[in-house]
């Protein structure tokens, strides 16, 4: 079974809501990736959201953007990446593995051999943010690897739409939380209830609530009525800045610990 | 013929191009993040209602003739043509325009729009800054917000410009990620329109983007070509036996070749930025020397390393430097339909200096590309062949570019 799959078929058993971390893979450093990926874990994610660096990060904010250049600045390229989900791992070998990127890397290395290093790696899905479901025979290779593809939902997405990403979804729908670039705070909880509530009826996979999401108290909010929370731009800028491989599993470790709380405690 | 020999796809009808999906062939599609689904199908939706629409059509065509100034002449540059000693070399005097070059033919067609779809805020990106300041001009005349993003190293290049623009009541927001230049801008200009998607039109300006943008900027230039075919039948009771265009995006090139798609005789030629030269690798060459990929929402040709990061490119002329290229030139090079090639650098200044003396003509840098390519095809062509070349833009917002590099002190 399908690591991600397995994971939210847990919690649904357990009545617990997902976390999902994301971070840029190779920022703050190379080195840093994977003990803040093992120590994300130990602090409760339920998946580990990794970004494959590129050099045009259109659909991310400023901070993530910044990620993604200190990343590509270091030299993280895309065997790097798979290199890093390969030594995690080692070490883990039941912690769904989702990778997030642009098209045109995948596209440039082919996407039969991007599917089976992946695979090969311990990938368990991906999010490839400029590729929406109309374009989705693109990423048939991946698909038929057994990669599950993660699709986006957003507010803007008119109701024909959403029944089509509903009937597509696998692995879990990603809903944002607000029309824009990730990161940005604005956020109308209520909102957002009364979308995922009918998101959820109808979606063929679990929804998970995404962007803008920054805290314990914001991630509680949306848990109340997600199957999971996913957190990107407040962790990655949480790590800006670890002077070590160790100060920054330190970090990632403090920061989503109490968020782990906060989801357990409703 | 070595063209058809090269070609890898075999297209009947070229007008049978975009498909509904935007697709040209292969290339072009909408490759964007699930928020601009939304917006881009509104804005095609638009698009195809008001481009059918007798009475937009008509309120486009006033704004063309009285404002923009069209047609714009077809002039036959005679001392450079008999100093080349081959074929005669014309100019479509797109440089004789209001703002002075092609891109207002686009900016007035979507700034209509803009209004017509009840968006008070227009949002663009630009390189060189003719397409920033069309935009702001247009913004100005209908009484639309303009915010335009620019790279800093542009900023850097095209003060005239920005103070241009400054003057039109536009804001300039510049970019200082990535390269600093118009693939950073394009990137930021993205991000606004997915913030404010509610009230804001994105003017794109080239025939790059997602779709609706490749066709709909090819469509509101493509009168460029139109005049054109009929001005060379009128004038010269035949049509031209090649056509050149300089290419970074690619809208003026896609302007004057699409109303020669189907006249298979006549040859057309993109003129890329070879930068410091093709086998230096500071170039913005992506048709010449790129391969197939995806950015900025369609797949095309495009310059990036064997990880699929796009590179950084060069060119001295700030509105060709972007590693990527409209997907219907894409299309039409892999058809064998049109050739890309490379003009350097210092070919494209001896071209400028060239018809300086020759015309009387500052060219744009960009258009100066186009100018060197008809240059050398005219050397090898019989006297009674015509070359037409499209002078997509007036040179003034480049003399000091031009004055640093050769040294002079302005």
């Amino acid at each position: 079974m399908n690591r991600i799959d397995q994971r939210f078929a847990e919690l649904k058993a357990a009545g617990r809501t997902g976390l999902i971390p994301f971070i840029t893979a190779g920022d703050p450093a190379p080195e840093a990736t994977v003990p803040v990926m093992h120590a994300l874990v130990r602090a409760g994610a339920d998946v580990i959201e990794l970004g494959m660096p590129f050099s045009e990060p259109m659909a991310d904010g400023p901070v993530i953007q910044h990620a993604n250049e200190r990343a590509l600045a270091r030299g993280v390229g895309l065997s790097d990446v798979l290199e890093m989900v390969r030594a995690f791992r080692a070490n883990d070998a039941t912690t769904p593995v989702l990778l997030m990127g642009y098209l045109n890397p995948v596209e440039i290395r082919g996407y039969a051999r991007f599917a089976a290093e992946a695979v090969a790696a311990g990938v368990d899905g991906t999010l490839i943010v400029d590729c929406p479901v109309e374009e989705g025979d693109t990423l048939m290779p991946l698909r038929e690897a057994g990669l599950r593809q993660i699709l986006l939902a957003a507010p803007t997405t008119a109701p024909g739409r959403m029944a089509r990403l509903c009937e597509a979804a696998e692995g879990f729908l990603y809903y944002v939380s607000f029309a824009g670039i990730t990161g940005a705070a604005r956020l109308s909880v209520d909102d957002i209830a009364e979308r995922v509530s009918q998101i959820r009826a109808a979606a063929k996979a679990p929804v998970a609530v995404g962007f803008g999401v920054r805290d314990a108290a914001s991630a509680k909010a949306i848990g109340a009525f997600a199957d999971a929370v996913v957190i990107g731009s407040a962790l990655v800028d949480t790590l800006d800045g670890a002077a070590s491989a160790d100060e920054a599993a330190t970090r990632a470790h403090d920061f989503l610990a109490p968020v782990r709380q906060a989801l357990d405690a409703g | 013929m070595q063209m058809q020999a090269m070609a890898t796809l075999n297209v009947d009808d070229f007008y049978a191009y975009p498909d509904e999906h935007g697709r040209f062939g292969p290339y072009g599609g909408v490759f964007v993040a699930e928020t601009l689904m939304a917006p881009l199908a509104e804005l095609t939706e638009a698009y195809e209602r008001l481009s059918r629409d007798p009475e937009f059509i008509a309120e486009l065509d006033r704004d063309l003739q009285h404002y923009v100034g069209r047609p714009s002449p077809i002039y036959h540059a005679e001392r450079l043509s008999r100093e080349v000693g081959g074929a005669q070399i014309l100019f479509k005097r797109e440089d004789l325009n209001h703002t002075g070059a092609h891109k207002i033919n686009n900016t007035v067609g979507q700034a209509l729009l803009a209004r017509h779809m009840g968006k008070p805020r227009v949002i663009a990106e630009t390189g060189a800054g003719q397409h920033g300041v069309a935009t702001a001009t247009v913004a100005a005349r209908l009484g639309l917000k303009c915010v335009v993003y620019m790279g800093a190293t542009d900023i850097e290049r095209q003060k005239i410009n920005v103070y241009r623009m400054k003057l039109l009541g536009a804001e300039v927001v510049p970019v200082t990620s990535g390269s600093k230049t118009l693939k950073d801008a394009l990137n930021e200009a993205m991000r606004d329109w997915v913030t404010n998607v509610a009230d804001t039109f994105y003017v794109i300006g080239t025939v790059a983007g997602p779709h609706p943008y490749p066709k709909m900027v090819r469509d509101f230039n493509a009168i460029v070509g139109r005049e054109a075919r009929a001005q060379m039948l009128e004038q010269y009771g035949q049509l031209p036996d090649a056509v050149t265009a300089c290419v970074g995006g690619g809208s003026n090139a896609m302007g004057i070749f699409h109303a020669f798609l189907n006249d298979r005789d006549v040859r057309l030629v993109g003129a890329e930025a070879a930068g410091d030269g093709m086998d230096t690798g500071r170039h913005a060459a992506s048709l010449a020397a790129g391969r197939p990929g995806v950015l900025h929402g369609n797949r095309t040709y495009v310059l990036c390393d064997d990880d699929g990061q796009i590179t950084e490119t060069h060119s001295v002329s700030a509105g060709l430097d972007y590693p990527g290229v409209g997907p219907e030139h894409a299309f039409l090079k892999d058809a064998g339909r049109a050739e890309y090639v490379g003009v350097s650098d210092d070919e494209a200044l001896q071209a400028f200096h060239r018809i300086a003396r020759t015309e009387g003509i500052l060219a744009a840098l960009e258009s100066s590309h186009a100018i060197a390519q008809a240059i050398k095809l005219a050397r090898d062509m019989p006297r009674d062949a015509y070359v037409l070349c499209n002078l997509s833009g007036r040179g003034d917002k480049d003399v000091h570019t031009i004055a640093a590099r050769e040294g002079v002190q302005v």
